[in-house]
């Protein structure tokens, strides 16, 4: 008995401990072990620098994070937690569940406020309804990753027009190599093909304008982009089977060189090089531009930081908010995370492929957060269904596109 | 005689004997109470996590709702869209694909129940290796039946000698669904198999006599005398496997997540997608699909009662 007295104790006196100003509750999904130790560094300097502040961690695990966040939102809100910018926030933005941190944007008088000076290009996917609700963290650029050996083996260089593009996929498929690798199992990879061809056929407006539901499925100028996507599809340029692989099982195919090139976010990075890929026979290379003229858009889907609505401290919050927006600090944290710092004062370590992105992103006409991330969840896993199902079969195109648009006009009602 | 009527002890009238008690309500009751509150925990228990949550669904698949905002009362619309929505249509036909390819683990089973079914050293450990599949995981069974179908694993160089390089059964939607299904089939025939196993061993060895007398040989014998006597077994084989065919949730989850775009999905899959799944959240419509699978499922369940009630009152 005596016992259970002390325990309960314990836990009343745990519950009392965390409602104490100077608290400041994060709930994360840090898992993988690079955004863990990025992060373990930027707890342990932001109390170095506040020791009036006691950060508790609750983390998730990654897959878990996304069913548990609707959860721990709307029962029993952190102070802080991470999330994704664009779409992915809107449903929690709508419910009222994020706080706005439109303030510390904006210079308010917080110390180190004013974050739109070095994260000017990062402020949009952070903004709903003129407002901004978080800050961005980290980014990474997508593009086209490929192997340089075999690219020089069939006297190819790389491609910056479709018809490069398209030629050099010739050569490599005569030459027996698969020219692009996919894996499209859990779909999301068929929609960083579409977003590409999208971005690159008809621009970065239409490509939100897309997923933001006012152009239907039907219009010309998305049956523009399958016309671009069928040059790839119907010589059968894409890996076979591509349906029953996720995206870490369409990289050995590379790794072998039975295929060359594989249109990818960074992170992937770290896997080619676990396979034995070096930067002697890895390249990146940006998606070449197909309408010309179209200011070249990329894609770099953004890591985000939120403070909830129902935080019990958001003053320390915030303040941790702007601290995770410096310059340093996200320099510090990147060169962990092996991704993009999104402060433009920051700078990055001397890697090809980082340097490539960050030249690269820092020259884009705008960035896309990615397609399920821009356009809503249900028509994003719809979408990316009909994607797969067009790579498989490029015949049904009429049919899915149809589909599409019933959905569409069903989600944006 | 005599003495017997003249007993004292029994002249003595029997209503002095007894000593009428002041009965309480609950002494009079009492046999018709206690069954109840034997089940009282068991009843709430079942109100409260079976029947509350199936009119709760019932009512969320008349509201649009994503779990965060607040719902919208849209009446029929979930089940009108349902009517017009491929993918529903495609999942009601894997169901059914399931439900009559399941059915083959109940032959299969008691093949192998009858063949095991020997007395010879060892058979102990044979019989346990062959239950084994059931022992393991589903989720197990899922991941390594992946492995195999992956046209680069173990399957592979027998398909190139079929001259079918490169074939990935999963990525093909016609014939995905079967080939999660075989995976599937794969424990369920060990389940079968064991109540076989059971059944045979309390076969009534004097009936099978009887009917070696009387000229019973080989499959007669088999199919006059025996299987009769398994009818509890096969009952509960076809109950289980029903079941097991109905809630074929975990074999799609883990080997194809109803991919190739959405032909490899079942009902139980398809509500999980739309309701709960990473870009679902649509709570009205996954009820709605769960209502329609509710439906299947109490057809079947009714008639189970009723099949039930029917032995019960024979007295089987």
């Amino acid at each position: 008995m005596k016992k259970i007295i002390a325990t309960l104790t314990a836990i009343l006196a745990m519950g009392f401990s965390s409602s104490f100003a100077g608290t400041l509750v994060i709930n994360t999904d840090l898992t993988d072990p690079a955004p863990k130790a990025a992060f373990e560094w930027a707890f342990n300097k932001f109390q170095e620098e506040n020791p009036d502040v006691t950060i508790e961690v609750n983390n998730f695990d990654h897959e878990g994070y996304k069913q548990a966040i609707r959860n721990f939102l709307t029962t029993s809100p952190p102070d802080v937690f991470n999330w994704y910018a664009g779409n992915r926030m809107l449903p929690f933005v709508r419910a009222g569940l994020v706080e706005d941190v439109s303030d510390i944007w904006s210079d308010t008088g917080w110390v180190d406020g004013n974050l739109t000076e070095g994260m000017s290009h990062a402020k949009k996917p952070m903004t709903i309804g003129g407002k901004q609700w978080g800050i961005p963290y980290t980014y990474y650029q997508w593009g086209v990753y490929y192997r340089k050996d075999i690219f020089e083996a069939n006297g190819i260089s790389v491609p910056t027009t479709w018809d490069e593009f398209v030629a050099a996929c010739a050569t490599l498929k005569a030459a027996g190599v698969t020219p692009i690798t996919i894996g499209s199992k859990y779909l999301w990879t068929t929609a960083g093909v579409f977003d590409y061809l999208n971005l690159r056929t008809n621009g970065y407006e239409f490509h939100m304008a897309l997923t933001k539901g006012e152009i239907p499925y039907t219009d010309p100028r998305v049956h523009a982009v399958f016309d671009k996507w069928d040059e790839l599809v119907k010589p059968g340029y894409f890996l076979e089977n591509h349906a029953s692989l996720a995206w870490q099982e369409a990289i050995p195919p590379m790794i072998n060189g039975e295929a060359a090139m594989y249109v990818m976010g960074n992170f992937s990075v770290a896997l080619f090089k676990e396979g034995g890929l070096t930067n002697d026979n890895l390249g990146f290379f940006q998606f070449p531009e197909i309408t010309p003229g179209i200011p070249m858009a990329e894609e770099a889907p953004t890591d985000t930081m939120h403070i909830a609505s129902g935080a019990k401290n958001k003053t320390d919050a915030k303040r941790f908010l702007i601290f995770l927006s410096r310059a340093d600090v996200q320099e510090e944290m990147n060169k962990t995370l092996g991704q993009l710092p999104v402060n433009s004062g920051s700078k990055v370590d001397p890697d090809p492929f980082l340097e490539a992105g960050l030249n690269m992103l820092n020259n884009a006409y705008a960035m896309a957060q990615f397609y399920d991330r821009d356009a809503p969840a249900e028509m994003a896993s719809e979408g990316m269904k009909g994607f797969q199902e067009y790579m498989v079969n490029p015949d049904r195109r009429d049919k899915i596109l149809e589909r599409l648009e019933k959905v569409r006009q069903r989600v944006y009602k | 005689m005599g003495w017997f009527s003249t007993t004292p002890f029994l002249n003595v009238p029997v209503s002095t004997q007894i000593t009428y008690r002041k009965s309480s309500w609950w002494k009079l009751n009492q046999q018709r109470l206690t069954p109840w509150i034997f089940l009282f925990p068991g009843l709430l228990l079942f109100l409260v996590y079976v029947i509350w949550p199936i009119f709760n669904s019932l009512y969320i698949s008349l509201l649009q709702w994503d779990g965060l905002s607040p719902a919208i009362y849209v009446g029929l619309s979930n089940y009108i869209e349902l009517l017009d929505d491929e993918y529903f249509y495609i999942s009601l036909m894997n169901n059914l694909k399931w439900l009559i390819l399941f059915m083959l683990a109940v032959p299969i089973g008691l093949g192998l129940a009858i063949f095991l079914n020997q007395t010879i050293f060892g058979i102990r450990l044979i019989k346990s290796l062959f239950f084994f599949p059931f022992v393991i995981s589903q989720v197990v069974i899922g991941i390594i039946f992946s492995w195999f179908y992956n046209p680069r694993g173990v399957i592979g160089p027998f398909l190139d000698k079929l001259g079918l390089s490169n074939y990935a059964i999963l990525a093909d939607e016609n014939f995905a669904t079967y080939g999660i299904i075989f995976a599937g089939i794969y424990p369920q025939i060990a389940y079968c198999m064991i109540l076989y196993l059971t059944g045979l061993n309390n076969l009534n060895t004097d009936q099978i006599e009887a009917g070696r007398m009387d000229g019973a040989k080989g499959f007669s014998l088999f199919k006059n005398i025996i299987l009769p006597q398994l009818k509890p077994a096969t009952f509960l084989a076809i109950v289980v496997t029903v079941i097991g065919s109905l809630r074929s949730f975990d074999m799609v989850a883990i080997m194809t997540q109803g991919g190739p775009y959405g032909s490899t999905n079942v009902l139980a899959y398809y509500m999980f997608e739309t309701a709960l799944s990473e870009y679902g959240y649509r709570m009205g419509y996954g009820s709605a699909i769960a209502a329609v699978l509710f439906t299947i499922m109490m057809f079947y369940i009714l008639f189970f009662i009723y099949r039930m009630y029917q032995s019960e009152k024979k007295g089987l």
